[in-house]
């Protein structure tokens, strides 16, 4: 992570509409440019097969697996049958909320089914990642403002920031399930009595808490990334005009982070949405904090084909987030180290 | 001008396709084992064994044995994870896949009816049948599906009622009487009674034990739910009642085992429901409060001993092995009376066959057989079901929400009625 520290130089536009290219121009451009493609192809196949193997393959299985009804019981025989084509039912019966009823066809889902927690855990869901992330953001921007600024100890301070991050989730999750135990240091030390993981609101807080002391550090570097960008001419130039700290903050701090922190949250969102590794040690997913990407871990136990419909359901709600953020908020993922490449023409 | 534009959709979409690519992991559905079942019942040869972490260092030796004295029919151990979801679902995508190397898989009492009904096991009759006269009925009746033996019970598990000898003169042999002497508690500034009540399989175990101590049942002999009855009431009731009341303290609701054990081994509680790995450490914790003044008593219930839910592991042969006949007289290697005092000498597991809980060297070195038979001889197998999955999930959630007084016992009972229905429909 970062690594080369202190002022970065500024990329210059290239002016007059060249193309950003790092090989040499020069005599029989044009034959280049055709090999150049050539080649490229030639590079990119490897990573375009093996990303056809590892996502495309998987995700049009699991489509096609949505499809499909789960396997029934013979009462007969009571052995597990193959459940034959479904239509679109594996998705109307999640968005409906609609439970196989025993005399055949379909009741709303009685409550301890996993088909009546639908609308809940996409409402946790989106919950947790609003404020998560709204949290984070607001967090991670003051760390990293602090963590720009040149003092002593520094870089070690950098570096102690990045544990939090570096722990993997399910241990993160051990450690609060400990520190949220009745007889927990968290209860100890505020003396307080309250049941963390016992009742509704302290479980969310449990874990917006520990989603925050986890991913806070990754917002803090991302930002603190963007910031670097920032050349520290333009500060300069500000303070002679005579700018007050919040103007400099407002008027130039903001819209030129303004790409990195878009990238920033559009990760954190993503990642946000797909929480599943807190809640489900912290909570089990009890007291509404059951995450749609629990409900499918839940679901692959009691059916695969309702599973498959339903993490469908969930990359297509991931998706149109991103989409979201991509086209209309102007968060742009493969742009975002030419930080002050946009708007100048 | 810019990089190309196409690049960043396909980016996005690339970040985006890994959430799916964790999510829809897995695949197939069944297929029918008939012609499975019919195949390699005369194969000898090696094989392997799979079963969860063995932490205690039980199989290794036992294999170690079993391959000196069988050169050519060799047992391969391949060990899954301690984690008992993990374990589910490797057995579930090797099966799936008619893997002929997992030959004997140590199976948990709640998935042999899902396995079964899958077709993966083989059964356990006509050439491969053998003789469970020997063995505690309830671990044999949890090892079958719908008539036939599956799996043989390899080590079984039952709950005792753990109290303090030095202040309950008598151990309470109901639940009535359990929640009399909870002024005893109140007297010393502790909590009266705990069980697991997180909502975790834990509590689809202490649940199911409250209904059947009550004389309710969760499923009927056809496997049909039936939790509309006065009696299944009386039992969840009597969770829910403890727990307003206050016998069972506020923060039972966050108790898996470990919480419970160590509020007990703290002092903190007066009985404690929970399973014999209790023992050896509550007597030799240096921390512990209850060293010598642990009592154990069977579970209480109506009128006599309540009914523990089981647990333990048994062992079943896959349909797809090749060498049933050695993994038949593995099976039997696994139940001898030697083995078995092994596994619970070694590993503290609870031996299958009755007879060795009158064993005096045994019970001289694990003092909570003779309860621990009192429990497992009254025990019911939680609900046998192919449906498994679903029914702890119903009975979970909605124990849950009475016990936290959300909604009233009989509303959750006929939630739990219903959602078992909707379940067992199948789609």
């Amino acid at each position: 992570m970062a690594t080369e520290l202190g002022p970065t130089p500024v990329k210059e536009p290239v002016s007059g509409g060249t193309p950003i290219h790092h090989a040499p121009k020069g005599v029989g451009e044009d034959n280049a440019i055709a090999s150049q493609g050539r080649w490229a192809a030639w590079l990119l196949a490897p990573t375009i097969l093996a990303l056809a193997i590892v996502i495309v393959y998987p995700i049009i299985s699991a489509v096609i697996m949505s499809f499909q009804q789960d396997a029934g019981l013979d009462p007969a025989t009571g052995l597990f049958t193959e459940g034959g084509p479904a239509g679109f039912s594996n998705y109307t019966n999640w968005i409906f909320q609609q439970c196989a009823a025993p005399g055949g066809g379909t009741v709303a889902c009685p409550p301890g089914t996993l088909g009546a927690q639908f609308w809940s855990a996409t409402g946790t869901t989106f919950f947790f990642t609003i404020v998560t992330v709204t949290l984070e953001t607001v967090l991670g921007f003051w760390m990293a403002v602090i963590m720009a600024r040149t003092f002593k100890g520094r870089s070690l301070v950098r570096a102690a920031v990045l544990v939090p991050w570096a722990i993997p989730t399910a241990v993160t999750a051990k450690l609060w399930l400990f520190i949220f135990a009745f007889e927990g240091i968290g209860n100890k030390l505020f003396s307080t009595t309250i049941l963390w993981t016992g009742s509704e609101w302290p479980a969310r807080w449990a874990v917006i808490i520990a989603d925050v002391w986890k991913t806070t550090p990754f917002m803090a570097l991302l930002i603190l990334a963007g910031l670097q960008m920032i050349p520290a001419e333009v500060y300069e130039a500000a303070k002679v005009d005579g700018a007050s700290a919040w103007q400099r903050f407002r008027m130039i701090t903001l819209p030129l982070v303004k790409p990195a922190l878009m990238v920033a949250i559009l990760f954190r969102t993503l990642d946000a949405l797909r929480m599943f590794d807190l809640p489900y040690i912290l909570t089990g997913g009890a007291n509404n904090t059951t995450t749609l990407s629990i409900l499918v871990i839940n679901q692959i136990r009691q059916g695969f084909n309702a599973a498959a419909a339903l993490s469908t359901i969930t990359f297509i709600i991931i998706f149109l987030v991103a989409f979201i953020f991509v086209r209309f908020l102007g968060a742009n993922v493969v742009e975002q180290s030419g930080a002050t490449g946009r708007g100048k023409k | 001008m810019k990089t190309p534009k196409f690049l960043l959709p396909v980016a996005t979409a690339g970040v985006l396709a890994l959430t799916l690519s964790a999510c829809g992991g897995g695949g197939g559905t069944t297929s029918s084992g008939g012609g499975d079942a019919a195949q390699g019942l005369d194969g000898r040869g090696p094989i392997t064994y799979v079963q969860g972490k063995d932490n205690s260092n039980v199989i290794r030796p036992l294999i170690e044995k079993w391959n000196a004295a069988h050169p050519n029919e060799k047992v391969t151990f391949k060990e899954q994870t301690d984690n008992a979801d993990q374990q589910h679902d490797d057995l579930v995508q090797h099966f799936q896949a008619k893997d002929a190397n997992y030959d004997v898989a140590s199976v948990d009492v709640v998935w042999t009816a899902e396995f079964a009904a899958k077709g993966w096991l083989q059964p356990l009759k006509d050439k491969m049948a053998l003789d469970t006269s020997a063995m505690l009925k309830p671990t044999v009746e949890a090892a079958s599906y719908k008539g036939t033996l599956y799996a043989v019970p390899e080590s079984s598990d039952g709950g005792i009622l753990y109290y303090r000898k030095d202040l309950v003169p008598t151990a309470p042999k109901t639940w009535a009487e359990m929640m009399s002497m909870c002024s005893i508690a109140t007297a010393n500034n502790m909590g009266c009674y705990a069980g697991q009540f997180k909502k975790y399989e834990g509590l689809t175990v202490n649940a199911s034990e409250a209904i059947n101590s009550a004389g309710g049942a969760v499923l009927d002999k056809d496997g049909k739910p039936s939790l509309n009855t006065p009696e299944a009431k009386a039992g969840l009731e009597n969770l829910t009642k403890a727990y307003a009341g206050g016998q069972i303290p506020k923060e039972g609701i966050t108790f898996q085992e470990e919480e419970s054990r160590q509020a007990f081994q703290d002092g903190k509680l007066l009985f404690l429901r929970n399973w014999p790995y209790v023992y050896n450490l509550a007597t030799t914790e240096g921390s512990s409060k209850v060293k010598d003044v642990l009592g154990m008593a069977a579970l209480p219930g109506l009128t006599g001993p309540g009914s523990s839910s089981l647990g333990g592991h048994s062992a079943a042969v896959s349909v797809y092995s090749k060498n049933k006949a050695t993994a038949l007289d593995f099976l039997k290697f696994l139940t001898t009376e030697e083995t078995q005092k092994f596994f619970a000498t070694q590993g503290s597991l609870a031996p299958v066959l009755g007879k060795l809980y009158d064993d005096k060297d045994l019970v001289a070195k694990l003092p909570y057989l003779p309860v621990l038979k009192t429990s497992i001889e009254n025990a019911v197998p939680r609900p046998v079901t192919p449906f498994y999955p679903a029914v702890t999930k119903a009975i979970q959630e909605n124990a849950y929400s009475a016990i936290k007084g959300e909604k009233t016992a009989e509303t959750a009972l006929s939630d739990m009625q219903k959602s078992i229905e909707s379940a067992s429909a199948g789609q």
